[in-house]
């Protein structure tokens, strides 16, 4: 069978401006892309926290442990855009980060994104799975998560096929296992 | 191209573009008869298609206000989006996945068949298979339907062949790559599918049966067909008489026309359908047009639906290949020991990454649902299509509050599965999974229905006019020059896909309206 080639063909500048269209200030950061890194910090609406906190919770939402904390960056990155252009989504943001890291606080003595376990943010996140904020952030992800091309090939997709000629020649028929 | 006058009166006016309305139009003019086609979408030609899920689905698709309300999942998954069709020149067969099957006899007889089901609004067809198989052969030969005509059955792709040797080891019988309008060799000017996987998004080879590029261009080049692009129907008048003279239509520029008409034929898919004759109530038609039976908008039917998907150990690349060139019939026959009434297709089915997460389970999140998603290369897939019963409670009304761009009521559709609905599902989801537990799943995902693509039955045929909205002919029971061209006027929605149906059904009434044009009677 033909397999899909998984691994990263893009450099990680690139990879920013294209995928997350993000401020130039942040893509202007190229390296210590983790969540933890400073590429936040120069965030225009939201808290830098903020910011490494939705990262954070974009991977708890959607783990993919093969997929690399940039991907996750480049996903939550757009909501600093619609926050400096819109208050109300710089409140629900705001608002629903703060409240995940109260519990956070009450629950685990430390905030949200340096809870230690995953099954404890997780366990957050399904107290708040209700709220506008959770839904928002959450149905947002399906599409800036998956829907950036660049992530494709990572779970063996590989797009659009119509300028290759489709698949006649390449392999719609190619499996090899079945008895 | 022909382009004609709003104030000429001599032209049939159809409103919609897609299965259904494409196909009568071409037939029309086929036959020397003028026509003008109405369609709300723009013209999106084979270059414009994108082989993009969510990129496509925005250009494509049927997106102005809808509202939900009933039992159903998609009222609590896609509250504003009940169904998925396009609003596009060549309506949902640009969209469509190509299967086309016949009824079976007894699927235009229930009530006789099944006896009365309690909740059920369940009618018999005024029309037999014995009537309609020479239509259907005329359809099949139109549309280049695989498996008739002589034409060889595509090549089964990964899909198929996991989905094939599960079923054989069940020991289903009834098992091929469908039989599909979507050329296998080179065709009626078009050439054969390319094996691209992008059957819902568009075909970019033209393989695939579309109104958009068959029937469309053809009745154009006639001279006798025109179709308005952009130009959505908000209303279709009427004389003293009752007979309707015109349609009112809101034109790309945001302007209000009217096309004099002297025949109307709807076509807008089953959820626009009845909402144009409701909302062309007049104080002549107080309940809207042809609506003396009180069922316009009632017996809403969208197929039992559901998938299956399965992780294997190893790659299948599913999203290979023909869309859905694949079935299982052994499920569609009426057997009440399986304890339902009716029966169900398994077709092949796969849907690319994005499209996958959107519905694989919605609102889903957390490890069960990403670990699945790993699994997608190795994904193997099925829909589930069946029989749904007519409940006159579900409905397509006006909405009492929310209104499109032009102020007109969206529609609001109404739907509560039947207790028959739920146990075929449930044997249908049994089953599936142990097809793909047969070649080795490892897991396996009962995934809920999707927006609906099927939309059937709210204007239904029926014998006498307190039982529906239009004769055998499609004809209005009101208003003789009114006609229901599209799916909405299937009695009841049998196991198979419909179009084929459709577009049978609109061939024998163009026949009819050319012969009761000639006699003077509309
Ligand atoms: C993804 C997908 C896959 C499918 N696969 C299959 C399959 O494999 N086999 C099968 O049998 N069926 C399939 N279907 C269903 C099939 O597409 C429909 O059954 C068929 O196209 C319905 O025909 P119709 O004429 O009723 O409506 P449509 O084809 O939907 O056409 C209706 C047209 O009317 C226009 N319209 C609506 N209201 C107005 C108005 N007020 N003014 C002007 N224009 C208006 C719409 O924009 C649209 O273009 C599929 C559908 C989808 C979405
Ligand atoms: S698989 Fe075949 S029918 Fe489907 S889009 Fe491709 S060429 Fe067209």
């Amino acid at each position: 069978m033909r397999e899909v080639d998984r691994r990263s063909k893009i450099d990680r500048r690139k990879f920013l401006t294209t995928a997350a269209a993000a401020p130039a200030a942040v893509v202007a950061v190229t390296t210590g892309l983790s969540v933890d890194g400073a590429w936040a910090d120069n965030a225009q609406a939201l808290k830098p926290e903020t910011m490494k906190t939705l990262a954070r919770v974009a991977r708890d939402v959607y783990p993919h442990d093969h997929l690399a904390d940039q991907y996750y960056i480049a996903a939550v990155i757009p909501w600093d855009a619609k926050a400096a252009s819109d208050p109300q989504v710089k409140a629900l943001i705001e608002q629903g980060v703060a409240l995940l890291n109260e519990l956070a606080l009450a629950r685990y003595k430390s905030p949200y994104a340096a809870v230690a376990w995953e099954e404890q943010r997780v366990a957050l996140l399904r107290e708040i799975e209700q709220t506008e904020f959770f839904g928002k952030v959450r149905g947002d992800l399906l599409v800036s998560l998956y829907n950036n091309h660049d992530v494709w090939p990572k779970f063996g997709y590989e797009g659009s096929s119509a300028e290759h000629g489709g698949y006649i020649n390449r392999g719609f028929n190619d499996i090899d296992w079945l008895s | 191209m022909a382009k004609f006058d709003l104030n000429d009166d001599g032209f049939v006016v159809i409103v919609g573009s897609g299965a259904g309305g494409g196909t009568l139009g071409n037939e029309l003019a086929q036959k020397g008869i003028k026509v003008v086609v109405l369609e709300a979408g723009a013209r999106n030609e084979i270059q414009d298609f994108v082989n993009d899920e969510w990129n496509s689905f925005t250009r494509l698709a049927w997106k102005d206000m809808r509202t939900t309300s009933g039992s159903w999942q998609v009222a609590r998954d896609f509250p504003n989006l009940p169904a998925w069709i396009v609003k596009s020149v060549g309506g949902s067969t640009v969209h469509w996945a190509g299967a086309s099957l016949r009824f079976e006899e007894h699927e235009f007889k229930i009530k006789t068949a099944y006896g009365d089901i309690a909740g059920a609004n369940l009618l018999d067809w005024p029309i037999t298979l014995a009537e309609m198989e020479p239509w259907y052969a005329k359809a099949e030969f139109k549309m280049g339907t695989t498996r008739t005509n002589g034409i060889p059955g595509l090549p089964g792709n990964n899909n198929f062949k996991v989905m094939e040797a599960g079923a054989r080891k069940l020991g289903y019988k009834q098992v091929h790559t469908g039989r599909m309008s979507i050329n296998s060799q080179p065709r009626d000017g078009r050439g054969s599918c390319q094996q691209i996987g992008f059957c819902f998004q568009g075909c970019k080879s033209g393989a695939k049966w579309s109104t958009l590029y068959t029937e469309i261009p053809k009745g154009e080049a006639t001279g006798n067909l025109e179709v308005r692009p952009n130009s959505i129907a908000v209303r279709i008048e009427h004389d003293a008489a009752g007979k309707v003279n015109g349609v009112v239509y809101i034109d790309g520029e945001g302007k209000t026309q009217k096309q004099k008409a002297r025949v109307v034929a709807v076509a807008g898919n089953s959820l626009e359908s009845p909402r144009l004759l409701l909302n062309s109530h007049s104080s002549m038609f107080p309940d809207g047009l042809a609506n003396s039976s009180g069922q316009v908008g009632r017996n809403y039917m969208r197929h039992m639906t559901g998938s299956v998907y399965a992780v294997f150990e190893k790659p299948v690349h599913m999203y290979r290949g023909t869309t859905m060139a694949g079935i299982i019939m052994d499920e569609a026959r009426h057997d009440p020991k399986r304890g339902f009434a009716g029966g169900y297709e398994m077709e092949t089915l796969s849907l690319g990454l994005p499209f996958m997460v959107a519905f694989l389970n919605p609102g889903a999140w957390g490890r069960s649902f990403t670990t699945a998603i790993d699994g997608y290369a190795n994904m193997a897939g099925m829909w589930l299509v069946g029989e749904d019963l007519p409940q006159e409670t579900n409905r397509v009304t006006l909405d009492p509050v929310v209104k499109d761009t032009n102020g007109m009521p969206v529609a609001s559709v109404h739907y509560d599965d039947h207790a028959n609905d739920a146990a075929m599902r449930n044997h249908a989801y049994r089953q599936g999974a142990a097809v793909y537990e047969a070649v080795g799943a490892i897991r396996t995902f009962p995934t809920p229905p999707y927006p609906s693509t099927h939309n059937l039955g709210t204007n239904r045929m029926s014998e006498k006019p307190r039982d529906g909205v239009v004769n055998k002919y499609g004809q209005t029971h009101d208003i003789k020059n009114l006609f229901v061209s599209d799916g909405s006027q299937f009695t009841t929605s049998a196991a198979c896909n419909p179009t084929l149906t459709i577009v049978t059904l609109a061939i024998r009434q163009a026949d009819h309206i050319a012969g009761a044009m000639q006699k003077g009677e509309i």
